[in-house]
């Protein structure tokens, strides 16, 4: 337990940002196209083609199934692109390249690492879903300046599941190992969390369960904003995405701790 | 002020001791050997040193600050190679240089100040825009010898500088070692290359099962261990002393 004590952390740890931002910067453009494809194939795809035969079941959200579709989509791939950066590209930071090792041997703590990767990993997040809610803007499928309220709660949401990431990060043996946190936890959540269908659809103990989700709680506050509405309890599910995130990074600080400072 | 004072230092994993109790003080512009075998122990000391783990008993004084409590403080002052490469692939030469020195908050201009100097040191001008995953193992070692000066540190503290090189890149690096020992520089350096001590060391401790088994200047060590040798034979080295302390078995 020795591991697990508070983080003591300092301005360095923007300097470990820093250099994953400058690697970013080189490969900019197609880093942000590749984010933004995926996502978009599957709003496109299931957009039109399921809309189609759905309209008019979803009154509430202006009868348009694209349009719900695109708030899922921007909390989908939020998740996504924090789960991705914080697993594999962390994992070869700290495993493959040795890259912390080295930082370490710097004035700079494994704490001020982690956390530099935690911001990282969110910032990067917040890039992807805020792209995509950039292309949903200018389709026309959300018109409110409310939606600009939209983009601290993709940071929000980038900051808990990087944290999330990073345990598994600290965890993990190898890159096989990610395969069963997307297969167990990440996919799981994405279809019970309300991203391309209300959670009302699905039987009560779901429902219940759903609740337990981060990505429950992103889409809770997301999609109305989108729509133009404020959300109801906007504060709790915010406040369930802060306590995730901290808790999750002072787990994943304490294991990697222990997996190298041991 | 010592740059490295050591006291009573111990260490164990699950139930082993992997340093057991050494003492060792190491004077400004001194360069001191830390020899052994695989599993000796060598680099548990280094990361203890460095405070990038918690000894269970003893204390360490890095460039005057208490290790590990201000760690973070005394690595301001050191430069570290490293046993494993760990140069950042996804930048250039100079870019390696760059931003390793910001990692110590030293600001662009002076981090740019310093660039060609070191890549002159390294004998890497020529490869000043080069991708990393081009250089020779070699050129590896230098550019990780340059990051390690970045800083203008005080101590530098290398772990097997030269394991893994061809005679002609270990040269080199010993005459780079030896030009920033006249400079004023203090070297701690772990090896297992009898001649590199030698060369190098000014004093040296022979370390097995985590402890020191014998310390001094290396010429004094090989009159105290071997016997004069009968005329016509060669001349006894250190590796004579090294393989008579601590046995001809295989150690993994």
């Amino acid at each position: 337990m020795a591991h697990f004590h508070p983080p003591r952390i300092s301005w360095r740890a923007l300097s470990v940002w820093r250099r994953n931002f400058l690697v970013w910067r080189k490969f900019a453009i197609p880093s942000v196209l590749g984010n933004l494809a995926d996502p978009m194939i599957y709003m496109f795809g299931l957009g039109y083609g399921l809309g189609g035969l759905l309209s008019g079941s979803l009154t509430q959200f202006g009868g348009s199934y694209i349009a719900f579709l695109a708030a899922g989509t921007v909390c989908a791939s939020t998740m996504n692109a924090a789960s991705f950066e914080a697993l594999y590209s962390g994992f070869s930071r700290m495993h493959v390249q040795r890259t912390w090792e080295a930082i370490l041997n710097a004035p700079v703590s494994l704490d001020d690492v982690v956390l530099g990767e935690l911001l990282w990993s969110a910032a990067k997040a917040t890039l992807s879903g805020v792209a995509i809610l950039i292309v949903v803007a200018l389709l026309g499928l959300t018109k409110s300046p409310l939606a600009l309220w939209v983009i601290p709660a993709i940071f929000l949401t980038g900051l808990t599941f990087s944290a999330l990431g990073l345990i598994v990060t600290a965890l993990a043996p190898s890159y096989d190992f990610f395969m069963y946190y997307f297969t167990l936890f990440i996919t799981p959540m994405t279809l019970l969390s309300g991203v391309f269908f209300p959670l009302e659809q699905l039987p009560a103990g779901f429902q219940a369960a759903a609740q337990a989700l981060p990505l429950t709680h992103a889409v809770a506050v997301i999609r109305p904003l989108m729509f133009g509405h404020l959300p109801s309890a906007p504060w709790l599910h915010l406040a369930i995405l802060a306590a995730i995130a901290v808790t999750a990074f002072w787990l994943a600080l304490g294991l990697t701790r222990r997996r190298l400072l041991s | 002020m010592a740059p490295l004072e050591i006291h009573d230092l111990h260490k164990s994993y699950g139930g082993r001791e992997v340093v057991a109790g050494i003492s060792f003080t190491i004077g400004k512009g001194e360069c001191f050997g830390l020899l052994g075998p695989n599993g000796a122990g060598k680099t548990t000391t280094l990361r203890c040193c460095l405070g990038l783990t918690a000894p269970d008993a003893g204390s360490i004084t890095l460039v005057g600050e208490p290790i590990p409590a201000r760690a973070r403080e005394a690595r301001a002052r050191i430069g570290v190679v490293p046993q494993f490469d760990n140069l950042d692939p996804d930048f250039t030469t100079t870019e390696n240089l760059q931003v390793f020195g910001r990692y110590f908050g030293i600001d662009h201009a002076t981090i740019r100040a310093r660039i060609p100097r070191l890549l002159e040191f390294a004998g890497l001008v020529g490869k000043a825009d080069a991708n990393i995953k081009t250089l020779s193992g070699g050129m590896k070692r230098r550019l990780t010898l340059a990051r390690a000066l970045i800083n203008d540190p005080d101590l530098l503290v290398l772990d097997e500088p030269t394991t893994g090189l061809d005679p002609q890149a270990r040269h080199l690096i010993w005459d780079r070692l030896r030009g920033l020992l006249d400079e004023g520089k203090t070297i701690l350096l772990t090896t297992h290359f009898m001649e590199e001590a030698e060369r190098l060391c000014h004093r040296l401790a022979i370390m097995d099962d985590g402890r020191f088994i014998s310390e001094g200047e290396p010429q004094r060590l090989i009159e105290e261990h071997v016997p004069p040798s009968p005329a016509g034979l060669r001349p006894a080295n250190l590796e004579d002393v090294f393989l008579k302390l601590t046995g001809r078995e295989l150690r993994d």
